[in-house]
Formats: C-alpha cells, structure tokens, sequence
C-alpha cells in the first residue's frame, strides 16, 4: 500500500504520548464540543488540542470575529469558553474520546492558572497547555512578553498539573521568543507550543472601518508560516524540551519544514479552512510521499536537521 | 500539488441596500442589486460595521438581485430595522447546504421561517405550502404567494385557519390523496421537531433548516455544532435520517461562550 495512515514512519513521540502521526489540532479551530474531538480524531489528527478554557464563561467579541483572504486568516474571538467548571460536567473525562486530547487553559492572574489547570487535570488529558500568548485579551500586562511571568505561570500550572505533561504556548510578538522558552523550560514545561497569531489589522476601505469588531486580531493561515518556522528554530536552538511547531502548516510540505527547524509534533488550525477537516490525512499523506521520495525511514532522521 | 486551495476568500463586501419591503410586523426584507450564485435554502453572513455579523437565509434571488428578511428582536436586528435603501452592509457567502427540490412537496413556514424556505418554493413545481404565524400582524408573503397553494394559519385566528401549523399539517398529511412525499421547514426549533415527529408518523420525507449561534460560517469556529454535525457546513438543513440520529435537535443548544443550555434558555438568551 502506498499511502497507508497507521504507518510507523508518522509515528510520534511526545513527552511519552504516543501518536500516531505528528498533525495535532491547533486550539481555538472546532474543540469545542466532545462529539467536535471525536469527528477531528476520526479525521486522522494525532492529537486534538481543545478551545482555551479559564475560570469563568466568556462569551467573547460580538462579529465578525474571523475572516479570510488568500494566504492571510485573522481572528479576535475574545476568548469565548464556557469556562472550566461548566466544560467539567460536559466532558466529564478527556481520555475516552478516541484521539490523545490536549486541554488549553489561561486565567486572567497567575494563580488562576494554577486553579484552572487543576480542575483541567482532573479530566485526565494527555498534556495541558498553557495559553499565556493569545494576542488580543484585554486586561493587564501580557504574560507572554515577559520571562518572569512566563516563569511564574509555568511553576504554578506545573504545581497543580500532577504527572500530566505541561506545554507552554508562545506568542511570536515579542522581542526574543527564546529567552521566554528559556524560562518556561526552566521552570519546568515539558515542551513549547509554538506559535499563536500575529497581531494586525484589517481595514475595510468601503465601510471605512476596521472588519474585526475588536479591531485588532490575530493573523493565521499561510502568511504566518515563515514567522512561526523562525521561532521553532530560534527555539529548538535554545531548549532541549520538544516543540509543537504551530502557524500556517497546511501541506505536508509545511510538516516537513517545519520537523526540520526542530519541531517534534506540528499543529494545524487555520488549515481546516484551506483543505477542509480532511486535512489531517491529506497531510500525513503528503509528508509520507516525500519522506519515500527522499528514502527518509522516520521524522528522527530530519528533525532539526536545517541546523546542521 | 494544488495550490488554488490558497485563494479563498472569505471577507465581507460592502454593499449597497436597493430596496427596503415591509413584509410583517417588525419584518422587513433588504434587497441588494448583486448577482450571488446561491441555492434554495443557503445563507450569506450579514455585517453591519462596527457592530455585529448574523446570518440571514437568502429568501429573493433573481439574476441580478437577491434578499434576506429580517425580523427585528434584538440589538442587531434593531439596527438593520432603522437601514434604508442606500445604507451599507457588509454581505459574504452563501453558505450551508441546500434543500432538495422534489415534488409532491408541502412546505411548512413558521413566522419568519418562511424566509429560509422561500427560494426553495420559487422552484418548486406546484407545493402546497403552510404559512403560519402567532397572528395576522405577524404573516409574511401573503401577497407573494396568493396565487400558490398557500394554507394559512394563525394562532389567534385572526387570519385564515386558527391553530397551530403543526395541526394544519397533520390533517393534511392524513389524508393520501393529497400524495405529499416530503416536507420542507423552517420555523422555530419546537415547531419544526413537532414537524418532524408528525412525518416520522405518516412516513413522509422531511427536510428541516436549523439554527445555531455562528460566527464564521465556514465551518471552523466549531461554535454551531449539534451533535457531531458542523450545522454551517454539514447544515443548516438536514433530512429525516440525520433528523433521527441528532438527540440535541429539539433539546439543547450552544451559546455564544459554547456552554449546553436547553432550546428555551437558548431561545431567551439570543
């Protein structure tokens, strides 16, 4: 069989969860619902991160909170969520839906983290992780830009988490992502998620007013890859930790890259609206392709090799 | 490889509003002279600037023309209630899928539901339809349709047949003669699962379009789902055997921050 889906070559090893392939889906796209995880596992992806989840029901940003053009997407949802207690009762355990589940908290101060991830663990996912990146929250200081922080939340959800592995998720608009990986590594993450939106701006020029009701929003899709394969490689150059290497991957091409500048499992969102919910195979596929093209036995071979 | 998957776009285009016709109490339908390649029963997202963006059910389409109908019960719709002819918005799509078009067809409105069926009843070859409403003021496409097979209903009685449209369609389907083979709907939730009930009875097609909160539209945002089915894509209508596997149609639904709520706290939070 050429294009075989459960095939040892894809097979991949993160903080000792085994998946199947390394496509993981990005939080925020779908992940919302449990029967949503189902229908993206049964879709092929290794593992389903699920929409960010905090202390309390939000209810986010009034639309347009998304739209798309070319290779630009971009978003300002809000962080809508129904909140940790009320997803508690609707999931009720995260390790019986058929796909390696990944749940993604924030809360607005530190010790909230904390909280939030322990009634995350008490769901049993295979791996928290931690949202200290999104662009567009309203409120205080961002964790993101600043290693202190990014340290505290870290020690704090990491306290609270038991033996469940943590992954800390990066934003790219800092001034030097690898100094904030350095002190998420060192305060104990046991790998980076890498990397969240970009923060911009899109004006419609008839209404003569920006399209996001937030005005400003996070830019996915195509156009954010070359800046998302920079920071896995800034990354993987600084920490030992494995890397989810997230931002515009939408073919195995894109797969292939980015394992090449370090990353050990890669994350698809915005892909879905590129490719369909499909994409997760279409991708495994692609990279399979290219891995017998080239006679590459499995992604170990190639990970990080552009360092070289 | 193909790399046309990269040419989507899925943006709003300002446009201008032709036309405002009063259809009902509060309901008013907007006209846009633009050519939108659309099928009976599909949506497009309607953006006012600087406020929201909602779904609306296309219900005129012409070659050169096309219409959704609002009614106005909230702070959106309030908005586009005060727009006139001239005024901006903001329209992309269509999207969701389309109602088949059989014949021996009865099409089945709830008040403002008539909107999402009404392109579906410009193609349809001679289907009776019931058009019902709480009361008179409230009776959509009376005149658009007078030369159709059209039965009314109101509860009231204030217009045509007093009762509920799900008796009206009952009584019809009981009797064979009329040879109806599917039923299209739209309406609200409750209405449209007594719709469904009564044609599982009478072993009659049925085709239902439903309704959840949204925000893309395209099938990514996962907000809209009803049991495993994305109701933006995989939807917004669905036929008798999907109508059978999802146990949240009738029951619950989303709200905008994704918590479970029964249909009526739904219903009373949007």
């Amino acid at each position: 069989m050429l294009f075989t889906f459960k095939n040892k070559m894809l097979q991949t090893n993160l903080c000792n969860i085994r998946l199947n392939n390394p496509t993981i889906l990005a939080s925020g796209i779908l992940g919302v619902t449990k029967e949503s995880v189902s229908k993206v596992g049964k879709n092929g992806a290794g593992a389903v991160t699920l929409k960010s989840l905090c202390h309390e029901e939000r209810t986010g940003f009034s639309n347009p909170t998304m739209f798309g053009y070319n290779s630009v997407f971009m978003n300002a949802v809000g962080l809508p969520g129904q909140g940790i207690d009320n997803a508690i009762k609707d999931f009720q355990r995260l390790d019986n839906l058929g796909v390696p589940v990944i749940g993604s908290i924030y809360g607005y101060r530190i010790e909230q983290f904390g909280e939030v991830a322990k009634k995350m663990a008490s769901l049993n996912p295979s791996m928290i992780e931690v949202d200290i990146s999104c662009p567009h929250m309203d409120y205080g200081k961002p964790y993101y830009a600043d290693p202190e922080l990014t340290s505290k939340i870290t020690e704090s959800v990491k306290k609270n988490s038991g033996k469940i592995p943590v992954s800390i998720k990066l934003s790219p608009n800092v001034y030097d992502i690898k100094e904030i990986a350095h002190a998420a590594e060192k305060a104990g993450a046991d790998a980076i998620t890498a990397i969240n939106a970009v923060s911009g701006m899109v004006i419609d020029i008839d209404a003569r007013k920006p399209i996001l009701t937030n005005k400003t929003g996070g830019i996915t899709g195509p156009a954010l890859k070359p800046i998302a394969v920079r920071c896995v490689y800034e990354i993987h150059e600084t920490v030992k930790i494995p890397i989810i290497g997230t931002g515009g991957v939408t073919y195995g091409k894109d797969a292939i890259e980015m394992v090449m500048a370090g990353a050990t499992a890669v994350g698809i969102g915005t892909g879905i609206y590129y490719r369909g919910i499909g994409i997760f195979k279409k991708v495994c596929n692609e990279m399979e392709q290219w891995m017998k093209k080239n006679k590459v036995k499995n992604l170990e071979e190639i990970r990080g090799c552009a360092h070289q | 490889m193909s790399y046309d998957e990269l040419c989507r776009v899925e943006i709003p285009k300002v446009m201008e509003i032709s036309k405002v016709v009063h259809e009902g109490k509060n309901q008013k339908s907007f006209f846009f002279r633009h050519y939108l390649g659309c099928k009976p029963g599909q949506f497009v997202m309607v953006w006012i600037p600087g406020l929201d963006e909602k779904p609306m059910a296309v219900s005129y389409l012409s070659k050169n023309e096309f219409a959704f109908t609002s009614n106005a019960i909230g702070r959106f719709t309030d908005s586009l209630d005060k727009l006139r002819k001239g005024d901006k918005v903001g329209i992309r799509g269509p999207y969701g899928n389309c109602f088949s078009t059989k014949i021996n067809a009865c099409v089945v409105g709830g008040g403002v539901g008539m909107a999402s069926v009404s392109t579906l009843i410009d193609v349809l070859t001679n289907p009776v339809i019931i058009n019902g409403a709480r009361n008179k003021e409230y009776l959509i496409y009376l005149k658009r349709y007078k030369n159709k097979n059209m039965l009314v209903t109101t509860d009231d009685g204030s217009f045509g047949r007093k009762g509920f449209i799900t008796d009206a369609l009952d009584e019809l389907l009981q009797n064979k003669k009329n040879k109806i083979k599917v039923v299209y709907t739209c309406g609200p939730e409750i209405m449209m699962k007594k719709v469904f009930d009564i044609c599982q009875r009478h072993k009659v097609e049925c085709e239902a379009s439903l309704e959840r909160y949204m925000a893309c539209g395209f099938g990514i945002c996962g907000k809209c789902m009803i049991n495993d089915k994305i109701l933006c894509v995989d939807g917004p209508i669905f036929n008798s055997k999907q109508l059978s596997k999802l146990s949240e149609f009738g029951n619950t639904a989303r709200l905008k921050s994704g918590k479970n709520v029964t249909i009526k706290e739904y219903h009373a939070a949007h």
